[in-house]
């Protein structure tokens, strides 16, 4: 690696909490807090691939593949339950989703 | 190696800014787009330490699949993008302290981290010499023998995420279909009635 490990840590530690922070932000999009996810999964590939390079141990990348996987499962679900939450009731905000609240 | 250092300050920079566009972008075809410029760059840094395999299914799943299919959804919702923004600044204080807090665990424990001493005696796949082995062969070397299992449970939770989504989202329409063996097994006197109509009454 042309620079040190840290520099791929702290990327990933500030990608991730860029994904908390867009949670936190968007109450009112759904999607965006999909894609918010979508980052968070990012950063934590970025974790794996950087240690799996540092410490020239090819399991990393192996699992950093798995985390892929259920990454775009993950995506495919929540949009699909996405699109028939719209259909129902025509709002994609999180204060509309309390049908199950206790 | 200050070319590549400099590559990487580059498409780090690059990844953060888009970052941050896409959890604040007001439109979410902006943010979608920026997610996949954001994918791009983090494959770019995969190439850079070598790991060329998770980069190319990076830009095919994540480009080619998962972002496209955000802006599908995103295009196909009809949504008031201006009634979205409503409230963004309601969560910004506890969203930055939540950030920040977070921000500086992962800082003091990357900082403070450091290798068990045995730890690069053990390593369970080391990674073999370019010139030996491709990254791509390599991965498949260790992917279909010591994590075949887990390969295939990995396509199992795919197919089982692809039923999801269809079941999901498909919505029976009430069709009319012709179906022969009603029509056949109809008879005139189950569907025929006379009456005598006189005139002037009607039926």
């Amino acid at each position: 690696m042309a620079v040190g490990l840290e520099h791929y840590l702290a990327l990933a530690a500030i990608l991730f909490t860029l994904g908390i922070l867009g949670i936190f932000l968007n109450r009112k999009n759904v999607i965006i807090i999909l894609m918010s996810v979508e980052l968070m999964l990012l950063a934590v590939n970025i974790n794996l691939v950087a240690f799996s390079a540092e410490l020239g141990d090819l399991v990393g990348q192996v699992f950093a593949m798995f985390v892929l996987t259920v990454a775009a499962a993950e995506a495919a679900i929540g949009l699909a339950i996405l699109v028939v939450f719209f259909r129902n009731r025509s709002s994609i905000a999180v204060e509309d989703i309390s049908t199950m609240k206790g | 190696m200050i070319l590549q250092a400099l590559a990487f300050y580059l498409f780090a920079a690059i990844l953060l800014v888009s970052a941050v566009v896409v959890i604040s972008a007001r439109n979410p075809v902006h943010s979608v787009l920026c997610l996949i410029l954001a994918f791009f760059n983090a494959a770019a840094l995969f190439v850079l330490v070598g790991a060329e395999f998770l980069a190319m299914i990076l830009v095919i799943v994540y480009v080619g699949a998962v972002a496209v299919l955000f802006l599908f959804v995103v295009m196909m919702l009809d949504i008031d993008h201006a009634e979205m923004r409503q409230g963004f600044l309601n969560y910004l204080p506890i969203g930055a302290l939540v950030g920040l807090v977070l921000l500086v665990e992962l800082v003091i424990v990357a900082g403070l981290w450091q290798y068990e001493p045995a730890m690069a005696a053990g390593l369970a796949q080391p990674v073999p010499p370019l010139d030996v082995r491709s990254n791509t062969a390599a991965i498949g070397d260790v992917l279909y023998t010591r994590y075949a299992l887990l390969f295939q449970a990995a396509g199992i939770i795919l197919l089982i995420a692809m039923i999801g989504a269809i079941v999901l989202t498909l919505r029976h329409r009430q069709i009319k279909r012709q179906r022969i063996g009603d029509q056949v097994r109809r008879r005139p006197e189950d569907v025929i009635r006379l009456h005598d109509a006189r005139s002037g009454e009607g039926v």
